[in-house]
């Protein structure tokens, strides 16, 4: 697996950047995946977001789909959408360093 | 007296009554399959009633006719299952126990999931065909129809067969050339897929029959809200495509009785082993086809397949021997592309579809991942399969688990 140092600490990615190991993550590592992804700021939402990803990935083991954080987490799809622009499901989860969503079949 | 109790008599529940009634020691067991219907759908047919190649009578029968005798069957909606109790409530006031119950409630469309879908047009110019009465309805219309554009849009992923939503544009194409209204026919196909297909390889395939067809492929599209007022299916980053005709596969979702007895994620579907299809939170609960989260297509196929493991699966929890963990995420889907022609696809959890020869190496008859008489006739082949062999739960000379022989990278 490739390293990359991000906020000043190697990290294992994997080819698309997502993040191998959830423990590596933190905070600052959120803003400069963010920025990669073009989200300049992480406003409160975001968080928000972020926060119950992780939360519910450390529960459940499955990192939470579009539906679960609208249900789960109450955060209607409309506003993920304009919250992580062009495919929130796998931005987000790309930002709360979690490693990237299962395709479907 | 132990008691084994199916819930759903669709393609999976119907054939693992079959394939259990005959082993299981009538003394010692006795098993009950549960369903709300009467009537058993041939599934993979409703995608040939939109264009008169099917009727509804080609696709019904009923479903006693396909359940042993010696088999209880209940005709009522479940309840509630008290996975904790041992024990199902139906709907029509009994309740079973069970020593082992097999889970096979299906999925189904859920239109109400998308904002405005069943407004004004629902069924007017917006049909799904997912349903016999979406599908006849359609039919009706299209026979009428004088052209115009013709949306196939998916609203979101897991949906069951996904490779019926592409054989339907095909068989469009195909149909309204033979009405000779073709040039009067715009086609879209709308997904939220990056590309026509799940799996890299297939797509790039069937993109290029998209393409070759001339019908327009539009990814990466996430349906947020649908205004029949207006014609148009509105994504949810805003963008717009317009329709005369939308033909739709709604979300697709596991049954209500799943949600209330608790055992579903959030689209109902129930947490399993993907191998050994037992539940992650009931060790004397077993789930198959549609029902499962299991990663891997929902579709008539899987269910046979899954059906072979779990049917070892469930003899070996009767002796107390551990569970093997042998399915292996198989799935075969014939795709009608039209023009009498087919392809045929066959992948598993870790390979996806790949070109070759199937089902023996080299030989065929069938042709993978190609286009060709031979794979249509095997589609129109396996309706009598489905009602005579498969559904009996009777050998069929493919193997269980996916094969890499014969198949090119």
């Amino acid at each position: 697996m490739p390293t990359k140092t991000i906020a000043g600490k190697t990290v294992e990615v994997d080819a698309e950047g997502f993040l191998v190991n959830p423990d590596d993550w933190n905070e600052d590592i959120a803003k400069e995946l963010a920025k990669e992804e073009g989200i300049n700021e992480l406003t409160e939402m975001h968080w928000k977001v972020i926060h119950f990803m992780r939360q519910d990935y450390k529960e459940r083991g499955q990192i939470p789909t579009i539906r679960r954080i609208k249900n789960a987490g109450g955060v209607p799809v409309q506003d993920l959408y304009k919250l992580f622009p062009d495919g929130p499901a796998k931005k987000a989860a790309k930002i709360a360093g979690l490693s990237k969503p299962q395709g479907c079949v | 007296m132990k008691k084994l109790v199916i819930l759903g008599a669709g393609t999976a529940g119907t054939i693992m009554a079959n394939k259990l009634a005959p082993v299981l020691d009538k003394s010692e067991w006795e098993i009950t399959i549960v369903d709300q219907h009467e009537t058993h759908y041939y599934q993979p047919g409703f995608l040939f009633i939109p264009f008169g190649i099917y009727t509804r009578e080609d696709v019904i029968r009923p479903k006693r006719d396909y359940i042993p005798r010696h088999v209880n069957v209940e005709i009522s909606p479940i309840e509630m299952i008290e996975a904790q109790n041992n024990r199902v409530k139906l709907s029509n006031g009994k309740v079973l126990n069970y020593d082992i119950l097999i889970i096979a409630t299906g999925s189904d469309i859920h239109p109400e999931e998308t904002e405005g879908l069943l407004d004004g047009g629902w069924r007017q110019n917006i049909f799904d065909f997912y349903s016999i009465d979406g599908a006849t309805s359609l039919a009706n219309f299209l026979k009428y129809w004088e052209g115009g554009k013709l949306v196939m849009n998916v609203v979101e992923m897991p949906i069951k067969c996904p490779v019926a939503p592409l054989e339907f544009v095909f068989l469009a194409d195909w149909w309204f050339t033979e009405q000779g209204i073709r040039d009067k026919v715009e086609i879209e196909y709308v997904t939220p897929l990056p590309g026509a297909f799940t799996k890299p390889i297939a797509s790039k395939y069937l993109g290029g029959f998209l393409e070759k067809k001339n019908i327009k492929l539009t990814p990466e599209f996430n349906t947020g809200k649908v205004d029949s007022g207006r014609n148009k299916l509105i994504s949810y980053d805003g963008r717009e495509v317009d329709y005369d005709l939308l033909v739709i596969v709604p979300t697709i979702m596991g049954s209500d009785a799943i949600a209330r007895s608790g055992l579903g994620d959030d689209l109902n579907f129930v947490p399993v082993d993907p191998y050994t299809l037992q539940s992650k939170q009931y060790e004397n609960i077993f789930v198959i086809g549609d029902a499962t989260d299991a990663p891997t297509s929902k579709a008539g196929s899987v269910a046979h397949f899954e059906s072979e493991i779990l049917f070892e699966n469930i003899l070996r929890y009767i002796d107390g021997r551990p569970l093997l963990p042998e399915f292996d995420g198989h799935a075969n889907c014939f795709i009608e592309s039209g023009f009498g022609k087919g392809l045929l696809i066959d992948f598993n959890y870790t390979v996806e579809p790949l070109p070759g020869k199937f089902p023996l190496p080299g030989i065929g008859p069938y042709s993978l991942l190609e286009e060709t008489r031979m794979n249509h006739w095997g589609k129109m082949m396996f309706r009598w399969m489905y009602w005579n062999l498969l559904l009996k739960g009777a050998e069929l000379p493919i193997e269980a688990q996916m094969n890499l022989a014969g198949k090119r990278r």
